[in-house]
């Protein structure tokens, strides 16, 4: 029960981390982005091969977040800047957001080969943690903890600071906010290097802790991010983070009693459930806030 | 003449099969909404009819194909209701979750050998098959546009709110379009595996929807016919490409998947009705510059 429990926040740690950016975006531009598995793939990629080329985790870990953040600010100027103001914008940012991911995928499969890659060995000392009947690695703690950590800065920049005020105010009304003398594209692009940055710190994470990457490797936790951000309540920073645990712990729990052959499905059931029950999801706003 | 025929007689079906596919998706882009479920309905109906003509040959094919287009159609059904009273976005993550479900359900389904899936599938497609079914359905589009649900359909694409205050059932609108478009893609799932022999969960991934997106879109959804001029040019460009990406030194996979993205992005962007809207354009350019 206990180890379930770690097993559970360890996952769900994971799953939240990703999932902030996603509804960060979401909750500034009002677009859902599709690539930003892709942006976790490619992060993974890129810490992977900073530590092949030598350098220590500690190094590489930041420089791939960093990346990742500069690919979100790449994506935005491409792929949605272009498209503000247009009519269709939900849903031909949608389109563009899914062409960049093509595009990324592509070139990761190009780069590093459809075939999984994995971490040297000796990437992180290997050491086993005992608390009561439970044990968990001290990897695993490392992954919580920067989850953890990140997730309150990200908090706190939005909550304390004038940039996250600006860019909770575009979130609120673009035009308001222009009004008011927020530069509003910088605004975005902002949001779009944190969330880009925690997704990629999210895929060195994952990375290290199933010690895999492939080219597709974010196509498994997409439908995570969806589930989560749909649980949380869509453009809800807290309710990512919490939606995030919970879905670990209950995909934990469901592997557990069922057998892994659910581990997906969880996240359809639990997506499906929301949208049929609560469209609004657990801290959302307004249902069905329309025109 | 028969010679060169018979070289890309595989190339000319897939420019079919993919035309339908792309159809499938332009049945919910019609009336603005962005269904990702395709692949995971092409799987039903691939699973169906490949299913029914290994376990009862006697069936006649015909029988095969609407039993292929039913199944994902009665799917549809209740995933579409509860999510299409929602905004947009929300048909795009259902069906997103919906597809990638499907997809693992026949990975652990031993019945159909998990993921190796089934083969040895009698051929039972033929060209003219595919001719006549893509007609078909080119020409119900056809009939669609013009007429009092065709015009529904295009009020709730500009603006679904205003539409319901015209009195416009949206929800069922909506819904029949779901449902027209997992009929297509099941029916295109079947064709398909009674042409290559093979089903497998591999080729119905998140990657097989992406590409149906991506050529109805770069065809054109302004127009009915837009996905399929799309599907065939988009099915036969990598063929005619392939010996640059070669050279280039691009593996094949990546450098098909590159151009899929890059030519979605720069129709998005600057070609926003797509290919079929190529030509107007060109001549009014010409006659602004006259």
């Amino acid at each position: 029960m206990g180890q379930q429990v770690l097993n559970g926040i360890f996952l769900g740690s994971i799953y939240a981390l990703f999932a902030v950016g996603y509804t960060l975006v979401f909750g500034v531009l009002d677009i859902l982005n599709l690539a930003h598995a892709a942006v976790f793939t490619l992060s993974a990629f890129i810490a992977l091969a900073l530590v092949d080329a030598g350098l220590s985790l500690w190094l590489a870990l930041p420089a791939a977040v960093a990346a990742a953040g500069v690919i979100g600010i790449v994506l935005e100027r491409i792929a949605f800047r272009p498209l503000r103001g247009r009519a269709d914008s939900n849903i031909s940012g949608l389109i563009s957001s899914l062409a960049m991911a093509t595009v990324f995928e592509a070139i990761a499969l190009q780069i590093f080969g459809p075939d999984i890659s994995r971490f040297p060995p000796d990437t992180f000392p290997d050491r086993v943690i005992r608390i009561g009947g439970a044990t968990a690695s001290l990897l695993q703690f490392c992954i919580v903890g920067i989850s953890v950590v990140l997730m309150a800065v990200l908090t706190l920049l939005l909550a304390r600071t004038r940039l996250g005020r600006q860019i909770r105010a575009v979130a609120e009304s673009p035009r308001a906010a222009r009004i008011l003398g927020v530069d509003v594209n910088r605004a975005i692009a902002v949001a779009f290097f944190l969330s880009s940055a925690l997704g990629g710190a999210a895929g060195v994470l994952f990375g290290l802790a199933f010690n895999s990457i492939s080219p597709d490797v974010g196509r498994s936790v997409e439908l995570k991010g969806l589930a989560v951000i749909i649980l949380g309540g869509m453009g809800s920073v807290p309710g990512a983070v919490v939606a995030g645990f919970l879905l670990g712990l209950i995909e934990v729990f469901t592997v557990a009693n069922l057998g892994s052959s659910f581990r997906d499905a969880v996240s359809f059931a639990v997506l499906f459930l929301v949208l049929v029950a609560r469209p609004r999801g657990l801290f959302g706003q307004a249902a069905t806030r329309e025109a | 003449m028969s010679d060169l025929f018979l070289a890309y007689e595989s190339l000319i079906a897939f420019v079919f099969i993919n035309g339908l596919l792309a159809l499938s998706v332009y049945a919910t882009l019609s009336c603005g909404q962005l269904s990702l479920a395709n692949a995971g309905f092409m799987a039903i109906g691939a699973y169906t009819g490949a299913l029914i003509t290994l376990r009862a040959p006697a069936v006649p094919f015909l029988a095969v194909l609407a039993a292929s287009a039913l199944l994902p159609a009665v799917v549809a059904v209740p995933l579409g209701l509860p999510v299409l009273r929602l905004r947009g976005v929300f048909l795009a993550i259902a069906t997103v979750g919906f597809g990638e479900v499907v997809r693992l359900f026949f990975v652990n389904w031993d019945y159909t050998n998990g993921a190796l899936g089934l083969v040895a599938i009698p051929q039972r497609t033929h060209l003219w098959t595919l001719v006549v079914v893509l007609a078909l359905s080119l020409y119900l589009f056809g009939r669609l546009r013009g007429s009092r649900t065709g015009y529904a359909l295009e009020a709730i694409r500009e603006d679904e709110t205003a539409a319901r205050t015209m009195g416009i059932h949206t929800t069922a609108h909506k819904l029949s379009m779901l449902v027209l478009g997992a009929a297509l893609a099941g029916l295109a799932g079947s064709l398909e595996a009674h042409h290559t022999f093979i089903v497998s969960p591999a080729g119905f991934g998140f990657g097989r929807v992406v590409d149906m997106l991506v050529q109805a879109v770069v065809g054109g959804t302004a127009a009915f016919y837009g996905p399929v001029v799309g599907a065939a040019f988009l099915t036969v460009l990598p063929e005619l490409l392939r010996e640059l990406g070669a050279r280039l030194g691009l593996a094949p996979g990546p450098f098909r998947l590159f151009l899929n993205g890059a030519i979605l992005l720069v129709v998005i962007l600057y070609l926003p009705n797509g290919l079929v809207s190529l030509p107007a354009r060109l001549r009014r350019r010409a006659r602004e510059a006259a």
